[in-house]
């Protein structure tokens, strides 16, 4: 068995990560679920959370991302994590997250059809999850 | 023959000519690179996804319930045309190229006697098919980056392209537009998008790869997540790959129209001097004679 899998995490914008790694701790639809070398195939969306890459299983994460939803392509040789916008946790700022917030609540605010509402709703929870890596983060 | 007068006048409209076309080129080349990065750098996701994609719609397709946008309509009598040219012309043949790739196209489909419909992208694009196609014209965005798209751009074309085809105003959707290369090379290229061109599986050996995954939540739930999404990547790379390339055949253009001008200056030059020695002559020659008179 293998003892490193291919983690590839690309956004639309640029190819983020493409490197060997030990293990991912992904943020799929249905829960965090870690992903080890020659996991089985596995589709999933993911919703927005922590992407936490590791050197081993044991080791604390060496990198950490922020993504804002997406989808994940899990077979054995590696992982493909296809994110909308993905921000390393080191560099959310409350400044960005607070512009975020004022754009997001005058979505909420200005929405005229549900199809409006559930995108600004979406928005919204984007920012409070953005805000709750932070604060793990620092803490 | 042209008097000293008109060449010295040529010769200084020929070199501001030259001065602009090169001023272009340098600002062709700086964008260029910039665009370059985007297109590059926008490739790995277009491509992993339509991997994704390939893999789980292997898998899917033929059966029932599968969401219209990789199925199809059943029928391919009605097409829709997403021409995407630059807004702005002096980049060579490139708008031109992606015109007429266009144009064969809709000729073709003429030919087998299908419906077509065109969406254009760029104000080349809208001028030039608005000529021939305007009662086909259904659709027109031309509020792009000058010099790199943002997905928001790619988002509104693909939000319109869907909502047509939810209306079902077209069966087949093609994406016309010139593939970057290299800075003198582009490559028109037509995509079908709608429905999803689904890899050909050989039968038995690979057939089942698509089968071989488990799905959160569910294959048609992540499909019908992952179709849309994969329009607007593929609306948005051609975007950027066309970016790209306007600004590299813009560069080559230039640079071309630079070194044009260089000569023509020369040419003009040696003109100019061969005149003015001339005129020195018959001066000179009028004085001897009229002094050999005497």
């Amino acid at each position: 068995m293998a003892d490193t899998l291919q983690l590839d995490l690309v956004s639309p914008a640029k190819l983020l990560m493409s490197e060997s790694v030990g293990m991912v701790v992904v943020p799929g639809i249905e829960g965090y679920f870690g992903v080890l070398p020659s996991h089985m195939p596995l589709l999933s969306t993911l919703r927005p959370g922590v992407v936490s890459v590791h050197d081993g299983v044991n080791d604390a994460p060496a990198k950490k991302f922020f993504v804002n939803g997406g989808f994940a392509e899990v077979n054995p040789e590696g992982c493909t994590l296809l994110v909308d916008e993905a921000i390393s946790v080191d560099e959310l700022t409350s400044d960005d997250i607070a512009e975020r917030r004022t754009v997001a609540e005058e979505q909420v605010q200005s929405a005229a059809t549900d199809e409006d509402r559930t995108a600004a709703n979406k928005a919204l929870f984007i920012v409070d999850e953005m805000a709750r890596a932070m604060s793990e983060a620092a803490a | 023959m042209a008097s000293l007068k008109d060449l010295r006048i040529r010769i200084t409209s020929v070199q501001s000519t030259k001065k602009i076309t090169s001023a272009m080129k340098m600002v062709a080349a700086s964008k260029l690179r910039r665009a370059q990065e985007a297109a590059e750098q926008a490739r790995p996701y277009a491509q992993r996804m339509e991997g994704m994609l390939g893999n789980l719609a292997a898998g899917n397709v033929g059966q029932d319930g599968a969401p219209r946008l990789l199925a199809g309509t059943g029928k391919d009598h009605s097409h829709l045309i997403i021409v995407m040219t630059a807004n702005r012309g002096l980049c060579g043949g490139f708008n031109t190229n992606i015109i007429r790739s266009a144009r064969a196209l809709i000729r073709d489909l003429q030919a087998q006697g299908k419906n077509f419909k065109i969406y254009t992208v760029g104000r080349k694009s809208r001028d030039n098919m608005k000529r021939d196609f305007a009662d086909h014209m259904v659709g027109h965005f031309d509020e792009f980056g000058r010099t790199v798209s943002s997905f928001s751009e790619a988002e509104h074309v693909a939000q319109a392209v869907t909502s047509m085809f939810d209306a079902g105003d077209f069966d087949v959707c093609t994406l016309v537009y010139a593939n970057f290369i290299s800075a003198i090379t582009q490559e028109v290229t037509r995509q079908q998008v709608i429905p999803f061109p689904v890899p050909e599986v050989a039968d038995g050996e690979d057939a089942g790869a698509g089968r071989g995954y488990e799905y959160e939540p569910s294959d048609t739930e992540i499909l019908t997540d992952l179709l849309p999404r994969n329009l607007a990547i593929q609306i948005f790379r051609a975007l950027l790959e066309n970016g790209a390339s306007e600004q590299g055949a813009r560069m080559s253009a230039m640079d071309s129209a630079t070194r044009n001008a260089g000569e023509m200056i020369d040419k003009l030059k040696t003109t100019y001097n061969r005149t003015r020695q001339a005129q020195i002559t018959t001066e000179l020659i009028e004085i001897i004679s009229g002094a050999e008179a005497l």
